[in-house]
């Protein structure tokens, strides 16, 4: 946005923050221009260096969304920015997933006019974000172990979310009643729409956060056996492919992205959109039509091959990815870096069961190709262990291959393919 | 009294487990297996992987059960959550690790349930990680750095040290027990001491460990250590010690079965070996 559009919320920031955003957006263009990430950051650092509160003062005026949890977070974010669309109001987001205070800053400092904000937020930042934000809706996902190695425990997330969303006077939580760790970080909130987004991966939560005893599993429902802790009751359902709605109404949920983990993300951007007064009918086919996020799902030839690139970060993800494969003979190439951002400990991939890939063609890759042969090997899984992409194509002699990789992994596999969008 | 393995129930997770029914397995070369009355299977107890499984602990399980199973020796696997009885009539018990929270809860039912002080009565072997590792001593340090009772099987106290120790680790073993240079990732927050019989399992040369320049304890058929990775997977000869216990004097595996696990092992080491 430059600083010459009509009568601009920017000219009601005071001074100094409008020159915090006017040096952070320079910035950011400079960075664009160096070829160093999308500048999404950068100018959000400068501008909060100059100008500590400028996120609360960016977001002062505007209806903000936050996006949180472990897994979906983009995906979401880019899936209620769709549904939000239809009301023809522009709308500031992160949309590449630069989810930390100055991500935020530079999203809101992009998008002066936009009354609306959509804004996914690393789960760590949460709380402090919901408060420099007063936001008006906070989406909580999903809370599964993640790169463990310099992340909260998720215990002690849950916690976190927990007493920051009971400190929050107003505003709406839209939290996923399956996830037993979500449900009692958003039991003390003021208002709460309870979504059945289902839930994959239950291996962090067996127990009960409330107390700590062995959880009761029947199907959908969960509940303590030794304290009133359960599932809540729920308003909107995902039910195989369909979405029920509160008035008990189900709709095909025809998604482009692939899935149960998107259907999930979906019927969840569904029930924000009804918060802001977009039904059903209106949001679903935004929704329907989004195709591609930050380059994942996206399907690149390469010598003759479709190459289907997945992002799976940790365990859970992985288990959604492992879900989403096409069907055999398609080839499967697996990608495991542990670069910082990825995690710099590889345990978590024993957490992963790869059994499934018992008797397909798997090829693999990665900086830490060899702890991931070494953990295929354990579940009897064969495969070829390849130097990159390209030598995967040679190797496979297939029309189409499925492409599961983790962070960097993933980034460097993009690039070899030419991607930087 | 105890509930025999035969009769336990399987977890949530169900009876997903990995593998070959328990039969007799015959030794390479007629060497001597299990020796004892009963089963020749070696009796593997994951001990609550409802709380104590966070740092892909369930690799340490699958590595004993494949490098006995390559020699032929049947396994048999339990594993046992938080809302079920300890069996105390396994070989092997494993324990993992877990956030704080979770760990306190599962030092409170492991004393309440009593089967692993049993087990460890008979002589089981124990074999426990991060947590696990400071929850069958006296006492740890809790979520607010409070001292927590433990399961006082080993003497050794863990307590909250000033910053968490996060990263590659590794140690050479004390040379009593024929283990090579363990290789490992450690991410903790604890300081153990010792008691007079218990000895250090190895000494650091790279990470923090104990933090008085050890890593790990051992007493006995006890083992613990702050390494997952996971550990026995990275190190196998520590993963045939504590099957040597149980199993006697065991066969040499085929190369070829070993080729990648030694290949990562390498590259671990060399990693921590390189300019520091």
């Amino acid at each position: 946005m430059s600083t010459s559009s009509p009568p601009s919320r920017r000219f009601s920031l005071p001074l100094r923050a409008r020159l915090a955003t006017t040096v952070g957006g320079a910035a950011g263009r400079a960075s664009r221009l160096a070829g160093r990430g999308d500048g999404s950051v950068i100018g959000g650092v400068i501008g909060l260096r100059l100008k500590p509160d400028l996120l609360s003062l960016l977001a002062r005026g505007r209806q903000v969304i936050l996006v949180t949890g472990t897994n979906g977070k983009t995906t979401t974010t880019r899936l209620i920015t769709a549904a939000l669309g239809t009301l023809g109001q522009q709308i500031a987001s992160n949309a590449f997933g630069a989810n930390m205070d100055a991500g935020l800053v530079a999203a809101l400092a992009k998008a002066p006019d936009a009354s609306l904000a959509v804004l996914e937020v690393d789960e760590k930042y949460m709380p402090a974000m919901l408060e420099a934000t007063a936001a008006r809706v906070v989406v909580l996902l999903n809370l599964s172990r993640d790169q463990m190695d310099r992340a909260a425990e998720i215990w002690m997330l849950a916690r976190r979310w927990r007493a920051a969303l009971a400190a929050a006077p107003n505003g709406r939580v839209i939290a996923n009643a399956d996830d037993p760790l979500v449900a009692w970080a958003a039991g003390k909130a003021r208002q709460v729409t309870w979504v059945a987004a289902g839930q994959r991966w239950h291996d962090d939560s067996w127990c009960c956060p409330n107390c700590g005893a062995h959880l009761q599993r029947d199907g959908e429902d969960w509940y303590c056996g030794e304290c009133p802790n359960r599932r809540p009751p729920v308003s909107w359902v995902l039910a195989g492919d369909e979405v029920i709605d509160p008035t008990g109404k189900s709709w095909p949920l025809d998604l482009i992205l692939p899935g149960r983990a998107n259907r999930s993300n979906a019927v969840v951007a569904l029930a924000v959109a009804d918060v802001f007064g977009v039904g059903v009918s209106q949001a679903m086919g935004a929704v329907q039509q989004v195709r591609s996020v930050a380059g994942r799902y996206t399907q690149i030839e390469r010598r003759g091959c479709a190459l289907r690139l997945l992002l799976a970060k940790n365990p859970a993800g992985w288990l959604e990815a492992l879900d989403v494969l096409a069907p055999p003979p398609a080839p499967v190439l697996l990608a495991v870096n542990a670069q910082v951002p990825d995690g710099r400990d590889t345990s978590w991939l024993w957490d992963v069961d790869y059994r499934r890939l018992r008797g397909r063609q798997v090829l693999v890759t990665g900086e830490r190709k060899t702890d991931l042969a070494v953990r295929l090997e354990a579940d009897e899984v064969a495969f070829r262990i390849v130097g990159g992409v390209d030598e995967a194509v040679d190797a496979a002699h297939s029309p189409s291959m499925e492409v599961i990789a983790n962070y960097t992994a993933f980034q460097q596999i993009r690039t070899v393919l030419g991607r930087t969008d | 009294m105890s509930e025999g393995l035969g009769r336990h129930r399987l977890g949530p997770r169900g009876p997903q487990i990995i593998g070959a029914p328990v039969r007799p397995g015959p030794g390479l070369s007629g060497a001597p297996v299990r020796p004892g009355p009963g089963s020749a299977a070696i009796r593997l107890v994951w001990v609550y992987p409802d709380l104590l499984s966070t740092y892909g602990d369930r690799g340490n399980l699958l590595m004993l059960a494949r490098r006995a199973r390559l020699r032929g020796i049947g396994v048999e696997i339990a594993e046992v959550n938080s809302d079920q009885r300890v069996p105390v009539d396994g070989d092997i018990y494993l324990l993992g690790g877990g956030e704080d929270l979770p760990q306190v809860l599962a030092a409170r039912r492991l004393r309440a349930d009593g089967g692993l002080a049993a087990a460890a009565d008979r002589g089981a072997v124990i074999f426990a990680v991060c947590a696990g590792y400071q929850i069958i001593g006296a006492e740890f340090g809790g979520p607010e750095g409070e001292p927590v009772p433990g399961l006082s099987l080993l003497d050794i106290r863990s307590s909250r040290g000033e910053r968490r120790g996060v990263g590659e680790v590794t140690a050479d073993v004390d040379p009593a027990l024929g283990v090579e240079r363990l290789t490992g990732f450690e991410n903790h927050q604890g300081v153990t001491r010792r008691g007079p019989d218990v000895k250090p399992l190895a000494a650091v040369l790279t990470g923090v460990g104990n933090g008085d320049g050890t890593e790990g304890a051992y007493y006995g058929r006890m083992v613990g250590t702050y390494l997952h990775g996971p550990v026995l997977v990275r190190n196998p000869s520590l993963a045939d010690l504590l099957l040597s216990w149980v199993a006697g004097p065991l066969p040499a595996i085929d190369p070829r079965q070993e080729d990648l696990v030694l290949q990562l092992r390498g590259e671990r080491l060399a990693a921590q070996s390189g300019p520091a």
